[in-house]
């Protein structure tokens, strides 16, 4: 029996969103170079067979950029993903599982990812 | 989760089709959404065909048609009859529209389609029930704060400074775009929606208001603000030709002036 002040109010103002604005678009900046970048390598690298990819991933440049277009396609990714929870997930509970959830899977795909480039790295300078 | 279909109570089912006119060549079929709470039941289409030639040019028109010669049970709102009350906003033909401003004409297929706007509780027929549209409004403080002593004659503004409310001030409230926004419809509860957001632009870029900084700490919120994800359907229906979602992005990026 709430009145509509009392519900459009809510809990009130909650002091954030601007900071998960910027990050989302400063990350979609800097993927504006590096997906391109990326794919354009990746092609020429495949073309030259797997030991070919190999060298082009061991290669320092290639590596750094390889390491920064995956951070930051991955926290575009989380940030995203918590976005498409809070509109489509109401519940307060299963909303902050998925939440917690999707911070894990982001942050387990980034310790794959980051250290498979820093394997073929070494392993190719030793 | 997002609630996609109608609960099983308002899923619209097929109504009445009322008798069509005699000696009649000018003829279109309308189909009208109709539901009465002392009824009960699903919500229904009733189809009515009207004889063009005995009805005004605007969908405004077809209704007042309707209700005055074929079925005078048919309930909707409306007032000024020229697109400044806000009163007839409804979704006709699939898009959100005021019926006063739109021509018959102007709306393609064999059969046109008349239903209250999208998302909302309906308290009869084409009657929303606009309580938490009209408390959001009330939300973003609509009103010149001010803490400088009044002046004895008027707060002065310059032409320029006038000029930046022009595309927000002609704003009728009618609910269109709100009522067409997805966010708006999955998080209508907490998301502010375009219209109240336009509303809160309009007192935030005015020169005379001193309650900048408090207003945008009224806003600083993941959903009362930043549920917009420029989908553009506010720009789309808004019969008033104005644009939410460009002062929405405004407000976005007053927000961001502020931390850098």
């Amino acid at each position: 029996m709430a009145t509509s002040a009392k519900n459009v109010r809510g809990l009130g103002s909650a002091g954030t969103g601007t900071q998960h604005h910027i990050r989302q678009r400063v990350t979609a900046i800097a993927l504006a170079f590096l997906v391109p970048w990326f794919v354009y390598s990746i092609i020429v690298a495949c073309k030259a067979g797997y030991a070919g990819a190999l060298d082009w991933v061991a290669q320092p440049v290639n590596a750094i950029l390889l390491i920064l277009t995956l951070s930051a396609a991955l926290y575009h990714m989380r940030l995203g993903m918590q976005t498409v929870i809070e509109d489509y997930i109401a519940k307060t509970g299963t909303k902050q599982t998925l939440l917690i959830l999707s911070t894990f899977a982001v942050i387990a795909l980034f310790a794959a990812t980051i250290l498979s480039v820093l394997k073929i790295w070494i392993t190719a300078g030793a | 989760m997002v609630q996609l279909t109608l609960p099983k109570g308002s899923a619209p089912k097929k109504g009445k089709e009322w008798p069509k006119p005699e000696r009649s060549k000018n003829v279109r079929k309308f189909k009208v959404y109709r539901y009465s709470p002392e009824e009960g039941g699903n919500p229904r289409w009733d189809i009515y065909h009207v004889d063009m030639d005995d009805c005004g040019p605007m969908i405004l028109d077809v209704l007042i048609h309707i209700k005055n010669k074929i079925d005078p049970t048919l309930a909707f709102r409306r007032s000024c009859r020229e697109g400044v009350c806000g009163s007839c906003a409804m979704n006709v033909g699939g898009h959100n529209t005021i019926a006063c401003t739109k021509g018959w004409d102007e709306v393609a297929g064999s059969v046109i389609s008349i239903a209250p706007l999208p998302h909302l509780p309906v308290v009869k027929d084409l009657i929303p029930d606009l309580t938490n549209f009209y408390a959001q409004h009330a939300y973003v403080q609509p009103y010149l704060k001010t803490d400088t002593p009044e002046p004895e004659k008027e707060w002065r503004q310059s032409e320029e400074d006038r000029a930046e409310l022009d595309g927000l001030y002609e704003c009728i409230l009618c609910a269109c775009c709100s009522t067409s926004c997805p966010s708006y419809w999955w998080n209508g509860d907490k998301y502010l929606g375009p219209a109240a957001l336009l509303q809160a632009y309009r007192w935030l870029i005015d020169s005379r208001d001193e309650g900048t900084g408090e207003r945008l700490d009224d806003l600083e919120d993941p959903f009362k603000l930043y549920r917009c994800h420029t989908i553009m359907n506010c720009a789309q229906v808004c019969p008033k030709g104005l644009n939410p979602a460009k002062a929405i992005a405004k407000i976005k990026h007053m927000m961001v002036e502020r931390v850098a």
